[in-house]
């Protein structure tokens, strides 16, 4: 629609091009916060993870038997759908594969669900395969309330909204549940690469 | 099941109107936008600068004018850091046109008949999409009880300070409630701190009226406000949030 169209007099920063950079996204060095709601403070005694739906038996950790599961320490770049990305940050957590270690499942989708009704969907497979952890630290600190501690998912190769802050389990389903944001007109699966930020790009 | 492919939001060549100065910081862009197709209050737009070589930079801004107004405004802050914000307060001039899509953004929204009573809370620019909810309830004559508490830094630091005098004045059931937080002019007699517990508790309704909160601002904020009112008895699923961090915009 705007073929040849440029902004008068704009030149822009270029600061820092980097070809980590997917499109349309800036290099950021803070951590910007964001969340539809008040930030969630349970207690480590409450916390639990699970996962649930179409499993022949459900799976449930505390916090205790959480933290003794093998853990990975992840450097990865992060992407934002408001336009920010942050290079090389690092995250310890546990894979969601060890999760998911020995569930047997005909479920093609899985529903991340957090506290406060927040969820998010995925295909199984994006999050299988060492491609997602659920991670309770970041640059070698508890993973901080306000950014989704004390665990939340993390699917660096999706944009960040699905990397669900204050995870507290996994629904594995056989039909795609549009979540949270995915239903308020953000895309369904998300890839920066491909600048899938609303529907129907 | 029939699989509905929604419509890509479009990019679209908006004419600037308008560049109104709100504050020494932060101006209001007026845009005609051929083909628009209306907004909720609370939603925001990307908008997208083109060099002439090419290179793109993108950022959001929230949308300032109600959906019925004859014209899409957007209210931009000046970042001294940013690339684009200042390229939109201090370069962009009546009659350039700007890309833009949108609307965007489905939860932080209201509209009179999800009535309230509605409590506003903002900082700095986040008070930039409460107004339209201001705009909007205004605009349909909404009988929903309304407070805004707004914190800036300083009086000439408040934006839309006028239209929102002119709007409380003939409107009891509005109420705009000022914090300044750094400097204040001599005999100021309102609020003079950031928002906290106490300065919410006396503001904002008791959890009994169950109002519904829309909270917007710099993060820190955001963080401080939700978590009071959640303290105060709120109901979080009644308070809805949008922050912005230092984003470099």
């Amino acid at each position: 629609m705007s073929e040849g169209f440029f902004s008068r007099g704009f030149l822009g920063r270029r600061r820092r091009h980097d070809e980590r950079l997917p499109p349309g996204q800036y290099l950021e060095d803070g951590f910007p916060v964001l969340s539809a709601g008040p930030t969630p403070h349970t207690p480590l005694e409450e916390w639990d993870f699970s996962i649930v739906g179409e499993v022949d038996e459900p799976k449930r950790w505390t916090w205790e038997e959480f933290r003794q599961l093998p853990s990975e320490e992840i450097t990865t770049d992060i992407h934002c759908v408001t336009k920010w990305s942050k290079l090389g940050t690092t995250w310890e957590g546990v894979s969601v594969d060890t999760l998911l270690e020995g569930i047997e499942t005909a479920a093609e989708y899985v529903t991340a669900f957090c506290e406060g009704d927040y969820t998010t969907n995925l295909p199984l497979e994006e999050i299988t395969g060492g491609k997602a952890w659920v991670a309770n630290a970041y640059e070698g600190e508890p993973l901080e309330p306000e950014h989704g501690g004390p665990a939340r998912l993390l699917v660096p190769h999706l944009y960040f909204w699905k990397s669900a802050k204050w995870v507290r389990g996994l629904q594995l389903t056989s039909y795609d549940i549009p979540g949270f944001w995915e239903s308020l007109g953000y895309h369904n699966y998300g890839d920066p690469w491909r600048e899938q930020r609303y529907w129907g790009d | 099941m029939v699989a509905v492919r929604p419509r890509r939001l479009a990019w679209r060549l908006a004419e600037v109107v308008e560049v109104v100065p709100e504050t020494p910081r932060t101006k209001s862009l007026v845009l005609e936008v051929p083909g628009w197709e209306g907004h909720k209050a609370g939603q925001h737009v990307d908008v997208r600068l083109t060099a002439e070589d090419g290179y793109q930079a993108q950022r959001s801004y929230s949308i300032a004018s109600a959906p019925e107004d004859e014209r899409l405004v957007l209210t931009v802050d000046r970042l001294d850091d940013g690339e684009v914000s200042p390229y939109l307060t201090d370069v962009l001039m009546a009659g350039d046109k700007l890309e833009l899509r949108g609307p965007i953004g489905g939860y932080f929204t209201w509209e009179a008949k999800d009535g309230g009573p509605l409590l506003l809370v903002g900082g700095g620019s986040g008070v930039v999409p409460l107004m339209a909810m201001i705009r909007h309830r205004a605009v349909v004559s909404s009988g929903v009880p309304a407070r805004l508490l707004y914190s800036s830094r300083s009086y000439e630091e408040i934006i839309y300070r006028k239209e929102l005098e002119n709007l409380a004045a003939r409107d009891s059931l509005l109420e705009v409630i000022h914090t300044l937080t750094r400097s204040r002019p001599e005999g100021w007699s309102g609020y003079d701190r950031r928002i906290d517990a106490d300065m919410l508790a006396e503001v904002a309704w008791p959890p009994d009226k169950s109002p519904l909160a829309f909270v917007c601002g710099p993060t820190p904020l955001v963080e401080a406000v939700a978590t009071a009112l959640v303290g105060l008895g709120h109901d979080p699923a009644r308070v809805k949030t949008e922050r912005f961090g230092a984003t470099g915009g």
